[in-house]
């Protein structure tokens, strides 16, 4: 799960969106009378689409944070996650710095709509501790990104509605916005900007509990891997209202490396190096 | 004189060409005036900050390291007294809800929403202590009684130990762009206070924190603008009614006035200055000293009329007589304002400079509209009975023959009071700034006699290197600073981030109290803190108490509402503890809002002294250039410096606490004390170098023919700054008071010091070698003194 697929919405009902899509097709006027809703959530799933079959990944991260001071602090974390059809996905994430929580493990199974569960393997402790909370939308690591920005994105997460084509840096997007339908979100909605060619978010405006703008994410340098699945080199996240910034810098993609469930239960945990 | 046939020139151009006097005069008004359009009511205490205070520059430092801390606190207090019925917590859990709309929040904290962390098994339960699903039954309110009471975070900050009353305190990030911004936040607070109080009759609402705070400042603005501005208007005509008499003569005081007041804010407006509670006083203080210039010149043109002179003439003789007077009052006034530039705090700047430009404002106005408008209109003059110069003559008779036991007896009084000054000691309550009036000072109030404090020392402790703050022994040092607070008697509540390390330990530990104390190993203290950081939602973070590189922790003490010498003893005191005890965090510095405050009381009476003194070296240089004397003008200085000083020992004696409000009163009252001083020198001297008088004769015909204007003048000004006293913001209402005994001394000072003092040194005859040249002054003084005798 985790960052790897950002907003790369893993859809797991294949079934019901085939069943949606052929319904409107029966449909006397079909695709003219798209409402915006509908056009938001079919490119949602055609994102969801275009992003399936990759079985698993894995990829290194460094995490810059910085304060409206100006001072900076680096983490560094290894993820692997598991594709998983029909639920979330199943993510592990290996901390490497700061020196003091090298070797913690975070497992994590996404859900939809109820709560992920969660566990963190400490070293220190030699212990796996479940983390049981409903609220997932404080901040990863006290950086700018909160865990449910970097879970993995399901369809049914949110409500969609088309808003505009918008053309960034020359390219055309679609503006689309979503509300969470996790009732524990820390966001009244979201705006992303979808490149119509790569089908990826490149740019995501978070609107807080209050409804007011609190933070913009910035997805830049996208590269294609195994001819098809889309992944930024870098995100940025800028905090309106604290002014805290934080980088997110992934190399080292990797795909099918061959991981199984096995990889991602508890026992494997302790295991991970 | 010379001087004095220019002023003839320009008094009889004036009157020929009326209408472009005033066009001249409301240009000038207008041009000024414009720049009213640019004021603002400012609304953040931070005002009172110059951009370099290094207080301030440490604060925001701090802020800039973790998160701002101005908040909004709402106090819920239950009619029945039980902060753990579930009414109140349903209501607890309501306000939560809605406090996230506030606008600009970053944070809500409450009974409801606390983190609470349980161990079950092997999991870390983190969940709101009371949990939206929760039956609030007997038996769930008691665990979270237990819980809340047992927790440091939370006892005396949310809750007190008495659980009578309990507090949801909202977080905000104020951009700063927006002069609006604290307005709309309290607008939305008392709207969900007002709301909630419908929806849960039985509970009290109170509105605190740093939000409320920065808009009293802005409320006791507008509210001293609407209130002290027309009782100082219904002062002025009172008085002006009873001097003048006469409706052309008010009416035409009341414009000078009123565009004195328009252009001294207009220019405040254009230098980009704020209103403030300080500058808010500045209509106040013009009108009052504007009143002063008009009745020097009203006062000699009725005279002269009642005399017989036409009334044009009388303007002309008017003018004549008080052109340089007037002039030396109002330049020595506008000096004694501007050295409040050199005050630490910037609203007393903008105060003294928009009081300055008014003061200048308001001697052209008096010298050019006032003459112009009164040669348009009709003006009568009522023949009055007994002249009131013949009291001031029985009066000067009385100081000359008494000039002896008069002097020593002042000299005694003088010596008493001064020795008094040093009974004063700064004492600034800052929260006390605001009267038991505003409502905020009511609710802080509240809050202090029954949750938490409003005063609070933070620290930001600093390990030394990224991630030190899991270092088991700078956690050990930061445990034992804490315990050092809490043993402090003024301690109400401490935060700090080894409460939640100890309690993070003891649930790994499956919650077993033997394990509530520091983890051991670094490690360990890292891994806890991100396990539980991976825990917290959003908003409730610990990005307010830990920096980005983990290498410092927020460290914030509440402590009671207290004096700036005793919260500064107390910084003292914790320095001194660090110092000896915690080698392993680095300099650590108290900071905050409170010791600001603190600080900036002493700061400004330093830089305040500075600036008196110069402005008194200005002053005294002025009046021997204009008075042509040095040793005149050095006795001038007795009666400029004591009033200053026998006002600050009577404050001594009856109150002996100084605030800030008072630190610039010396500067001020120099300016306005100097002008009864110059009237009289200026008469006296007169009289000594054109009519070759002794110094008796001389004191004599002062007291005939300044006295009775000195008195009224002093009255009335006495009367503007006690206006000032009415205040609801104590800076003002102080300072008001203690001007208001200054002037009051300056005139005893000026009517029985100085004349004894005159006679005693400067006994030498006059050479009146000039005296062909003034022959014509003399024959006018000559009728002026006859007048008088009527």
């Amino acid at each position: 799960m985790f960052m790897s697929d950002i907003l790369t919405i893993n859809i797991k009902q294949l079934n019901r969106t085939g069943l949606l899509l052929s319904l409107s097709l029966l449909l006397p006027i079909g695709a003219y009378a798209e409402t915006a809703e509908q056009k938001g959530l079919a490119i949602a799933q055609e994102i969801e689409r275009r992003d399936t079959g990759w079985g698993d990944q894995t990829a290194s991260l460094r995490m810059v944070l910085r304060n409206r001071h100006g001072q900076e602090s680096t983490r560094r974390i290894r993820s692997k996650t598991l594709e998983v059809i029909g639920d979330g996905d199943k993510a592990i994430s290996i901390f490497d710095s700061p020196r003091d929580i090298k070797g913690t493990a975070f497992l994590s199974y996404t859900h939809a709509l109820k709560p992920d569960d969660q566990w963190l393997y400490l070293p220190a402790l030699k212990r796996i501790k479940r983390i049981s909370s409903n609220n997932k939308s404080g901040p990863f690591m006290g950086s700018e990104f909160s865990y449910e920005d970097l879970s993995s994105q399901e369809v049914e997460k949110y409500t969609y509605k088309y808003l505009r084509d918008e053309t960034i840096n020359g390219r055309d997007n679609f503006v689309v916005e979503r509300k969470p339908q996790y009732k524990h979100s820390g966001y009244t909605r979201l705006i992303s900007w979808v490149d119509k060619e790569m089908y990826q978010p490149v740019k995501i405006e978070f609107y807080d509990r209050k409804k007011t703008l609190l933070k913009t994410l910035q997805i830049n340098e996208h590269k294609q891997y195994e001819g098809k699945y889309w992944r930024p080199s870098h995100m940025r996240m800028d905090n309106h209202l604290t002014k805290k910034s934080t980088d997110l810098y992934w190399e080292n993609y990797r795909f099918n490396t061959g991981l199984s469930a096995r990889n991602f239960d508890r026992n494997s945990l302790k295991r991970t190096r | 004189m010379h001087q004095n046939t220019a002023t003839t020139r320009y008094a009889n151009w004036v009157i020929r060409h009326p209408w472009i006097s005033i066009l001249c005069s409301l240009a000038l008004v207008a041009a000024a005036a414009s720049g009213a359009r640019f004021l603002a009511f400012k609304t953040d205490y931070r005002v009172f900050f110059s951009a370099d205070n290094p207080q301030l520059l440490a604060f925001e430092a701090l802020e800039a390291t973790y998160t701002k801390n101005d908040n909004v606190m709402f106090i819920l207090a239950p009619k029945n007294g039980d902060a753990f019925s579930a009414d109140t917590l349903n209501a607890v859990k309501t306000l939560t809800e809605k406090a996230w709309q506030t606008p600009y929040s970053i944070r809500v904290d409450s009974l409801s929403n606390f983190q609470h962390t349980e161990a079950v098994e092997d999991d870390l339960m983190v969940y709101d202590l009371v949990d939206e699903d929760l039956n609030l039954d007997d038996a769930a309110r008691q665990k979270i009684r237990d819980i809340a009471l047992a927790e440091p975070i939370l006892l005396n900050r949310l809750v007190p130990d008495r659980a009578h009353v309990t507090g949801v305190n909202i977080t905000v990030q104020l951009p700063g762009e927006a002069i609006t911004e604290v307005p709309e936040i309290v607008a939305f607070a008392r709207s969900v206070a007002a709301e909630l109080k419908t929806q849960y009759p039985n509970i009290d609402i109170y509105l605190s924190g740093m939000v409320f705070m920065n808009n009293a400042f802005s409320e006791a603005s507008q509210s001293d603008m609407q209130s002290l501005v027309p009782i100082s208007f219904a002062v002025m005509l009172v008085t002006l009614g009873l001097m003048i008499r006469g409706f052309t003569g008010t009416a035409v005081t009341l414009m000078v006035i009123l565009f004195s007041i328009l252009a001294g804010m207009g220019m405040g407006g254009h230098l980009g200055f704020p209103i403030t509670p300080p500058s808010a006083s500045a209509p106040t203080i013009i009108l009052t000293i504007a009143i002063a210039n008009c009745v020097h010149i009203l006062v000699t043109l009725l005279h002269e009329m009642r005399a017989g002179r036409e009334k044009k003439e009388a303007l002309v003789e008017s003018l004549r007589i008080n052109m340089q007077p007037v002039f030396l009052a109002s330049i020595t006034t506008a000096i004694g304002f501007l050295s409040m530039n050199f005050s630490e705090v910037p609203p007393f700047q903008h105060l003294g400079n928009m009081v300055a430009f008014g003061v200048l404002a308001s001697f052209i106005l008096s010298v050019l509209f006032l003459p112009a408008a009164i040669s348009l209109l009709p003006m009568r003059v009522r023949q009055v009975a007994n002249d009131d110069s013949h009291l001031m003559h029985r009066f000067g008779d009385f100081v000359v023959r008494q000039r002896r036991p008069l002097m020593w007896g002042m000299m005694g009084v003088v010596v008493v009071l001064v020795a008094s000054v040093p009974r004063n000691e700064l004492n600034d309550v800052f929260v006390h700034y605001f009267d038991e009036t505003v409502t905020f000072r009511k609710d802080a109030d509240f809050m202090t006699d029954n949750l938490t404090g409003l005063y609070n020392i933070e620290y930001s402790l600093d390990s030394g290197e990224p991630g030190g703050i899991s270092q088991p022994e700078f956690l050990h040092d930061v445990a034992a600073f804490t315990q050092w607070f809490r043993d402090q008697p003024e301690t109400i509540h401490v935060i700090s981030l080894t409460d939640i390390m100890s309690r993070l330990n003891k649930n790994m530990h499956g919650d077993n109290s033997d394990w509530y104390r520091l983890p051991a190993e670094r490690n360990l203290a890292a891994q806890y803190l991100l396990l539980y950081e991976m825990s917290l939602p959003y908003g409730l973070d610990l990005n307010n108490q830990i920096n980005v590189e983990k290498s410092s922790t927020r460290f914030t003490a509440t402590i009671e509402t207290m004096s700036s010498n005793e919260l500064l003893a107390l910084e003292k005191r914790a320095a001194q503890w660090l110092k000896a005890n915690a080698s392993h965090i680095v300099n650590p510095e108290g900071s905050g809002t409170s010791l600001m405050f603190a600080h900036i009381g002493k700061r400004n009476i330093i830089s305040m002294l500075m600036g008196t003194t110069l402005a008194l070296i200005g002053i005294s240089f002025i009046l021997m250039l204009a008075l042509r004397s040095v040793k005149i003008g050095l006795i001038s200085m007795i009666p400029n410096l004591v009033p200053a000083a026998m006002g600050f020992g009577l404050w001594g004696l009856l109150v002996g606490q100084v605030g800030l409000g008072l630190s610039i009163v010396a500067g001020m009252t120099l300016g306005i004390v100097v002008d009864d001083t110059v009237h009289f020198l200026s008469k006296y001297l007169r009289a000594r170098r054109e009519r070759g008088l002794d110094a008796e004769e001389a004191v004599r015909y002062a007291f005939r023919s300044v006295g009775m204007a000195l008195f009224t003048t002093s009255v009335v000004l006495i009367a503007g700054f006690l206006v000032l006293s009415l205040s609801s913001f104590e800076l003002n209402s102080g300072m008001g008071l203690l001007t208001s005994i200054v002037i009051a001394f300056a005139l005893m000072a000026d009517f029985l010091l100085l004349p004894p003092l005159l006679m005693l040194l400067d006994k030498k005859p006059y050479t009146t070698a000039d005296k062909s040249n003034n022959s014509d002054d003399a024959g006018e003084d000559t009728k002026e003194q006859s007048h008088v005798h009527v």
